[in-house]
């Protein structure tokens, strides 16, 4: 116990440092796949038959495959296969193509929530903007959206609490997140070895901080819930 | 002059002729009254008329103006249509309201959107914007709803939501209102209401197309009466021969339903 005590501070900062890391590719990634998960969506179900049939190879693959995968081959076929390694070297260079993967990972599951939400919007709702003169923009930002959004949103909570817990996967091209960070004093690292405990410390800040997007998550589908 | 001329439309899905030569023409401040069983055609006729369906045959003209000749391309151009449309409103039987907007906000949103394409929108911002909420609320007065402005269409009843989507088309001033069997989705007391607002509006010479299964009612308020059947105009007149002296077998056949009951 007073071990532990002493231990702490190290393995505390040690998490601190790795959780940074996973928070950091967590909005990276939400940032970059949101909008992106859109643009496909309206390449998947457009009617240019060649893109559509584009968005739905890249979707099918990008789901049909693991994502560790995805992370191995984007990170090392530039500098393996192209003898041109666009990444960089170092942890930044890691985390930009982990921040690649994750974004195009992403992207392909949140564009099919996107058209189911877009698809289940009734169809009179887009003829009583045209009769009204409406742009079909217009008739997407001003009525279909909040109808999207409003549907989405309980899919979509499930696809970002995964999320959170997939950012442990990008340690495969040895990105230090917050599971790295834990690990390390299992094998030893800072003069700490063969603690599994701080592993435990781990899956608490997990648990923390899928506990706070929870309730972010329903505030907002409670603050949607003034029309049906 | 005619305020809309409709000439020689047809319109096929997948090969089954839906409209099969429809031609007729509306003086202003008539009100046509389209009858005729499930399937003849009458809502696709309003669609076309919407823009909403595009015609495989026929010339649309609305005072004059040819919006529509399938033998002229150019009159079939997405970005020319939209303005087009302008001179229809069209009520549906859904009611299709913006289940996110209030009903004043559904009544306002079309017109401050194309009034944001007026060369002098930013300088004059707020006096449109007033202008346009007073005119709204004012037809919402008039469709009685005085007291519901502020709801949003989950709390409304059909009845009230379908008295908003009337509002909602008047608002931008068609020169020819249709409905597509505005009361189908009522029940007999919330469809005596709606009829009730749209015989005032008939009162006040509003041009209108009123797709219907209400006997009564269409010849009540009607000018003119057109029988359906099967993708054509069987027959036309005022509502007193249509419905009493009906010329045609099969009108006679389809009112006795009616009559009957």
């Amino acid at each position: 116990m007073e071990q532990i005590m002493e231990q702490m501070p190290i393995v505390l900062h040690s998490l601190n440092i790795g959780f940074l890391q996973t928070l950091k590719l967590f909005f990276v990634t939400l940032l970059g796949a949101l909008p992106l998960g859109l643009l496909i969506s309206f390449g998947s179900m457009s009617r240019f038959r060649p893109l559509g049939i584009f968005s739905k190879l890249v979707v099918g693959i990008v789901r049909g495959t693991p994502l560790m995968i995805q992370l191995l081959i984007i990170f090392y076929f530039p500098g393996l296969v192209l003898h041109n390694p666009i990444w960089g070297s170092g942890e930044a260079g890691r985390f930009t193509a982990a921040s690649v993967s994750f974004i195009l990972n992403y992207a392909c599951y949140f564009s099919e929530i996107y058209r189911g939400g877009i698809q289940s919007v009734p169809i009179g709702q887009e003829e009583a903007g045209l009769v009204l003169g409406m742009t079909k923009t217009q008739i997407f930002f001003r009525v279909k959206l909040l109808q999207m959004i409003k549907r989405i949103v309980p899919p979509m909570s499930n696809e970002i609490i995964t999320l959170v817990k997939d950012t442990s996967l990008a340690r495969i091209i040895a990105l230090q997140e917050i599971i790295w960070a834990g690990q390390a004093f299992m094998k030893g690292s800072q003069g700490i070895s063969g603690q599994i405990w701080p592993l435990f410390f781990t899956a608490v800040y997990y648990l923390i901080f899928n506990g706070i997007l929870t309730v972010l998550l329903s505030r907002l589908e409670k603050k949607l819930d003034y029309f049906r | 002059m005619a305020i809309l001329e409709v000439e020689h439309i047809c319109k096929s899905f997948n090969h089954t002729e839906i409209l099969k030569d429809i031609s007729f023409s509306l003086e202003k401040g008539q009100v046509l009254s389209i009858i005729g069983s499930s399937g003849s055609g009458k809502t696709t006729l309003l669609r076309c008329l919407n823009f909403l369906e595009h015609p495989d045959r026929g010339v649309i003209r609305v005072n004059g103006e040819t919006l529509l000749d399938t033998e002229n391309p150019s009159t079939w151009q997405e970005s020319s249509i939209r303005k087009k449309r302008l001179h229809f409103g069209l009520v549906f039987q859904s009611f299709n309201l913006f289940p996110q907007y209030t009903a004043l906000e559904n009544v306002m949103l079309a017109k401050e959107l194309l009034a944001k394409e007026q060369p002098d929108y930013k300088k004059r911002k707020k006096e449109i914007h007033e202008e346009i909420r007073v005119h709204a609320q004012e037809l919402l007065r008039q469709m009685g709803l005085e007291n519901r402005m502020g709801n949003y269409p989950h709390q409304l009843s059909g009845g009230q939501c379908q008295r908003v989507a009337i509002a909602r088309a008047l608002a931008l001033q068609p020169d020819i209102l249709c409905f597509d069997e505005p009361t189908s989705a009522l029940d007999p007391e919330l469809t005596g209401e709606v009829l009730k607002v749209i015989r005032e509006l008939a009162d006040k010479n509003t041009t209108m197309i009123i797709v219907t299964h209400e006997m009564s009612f269409a010849r009540d308020v009607a000018s003119e009466v057109i029988f359906m059947d099967d993708g054509y105009i069987l027959e036309q007149g005022d509502p007193h021969q249509v419905f009493e002296h009906p010329k045609e077998e099969r009108t006679r056949q389809f009112l006795s339903h009616f009559t009957q009951g």
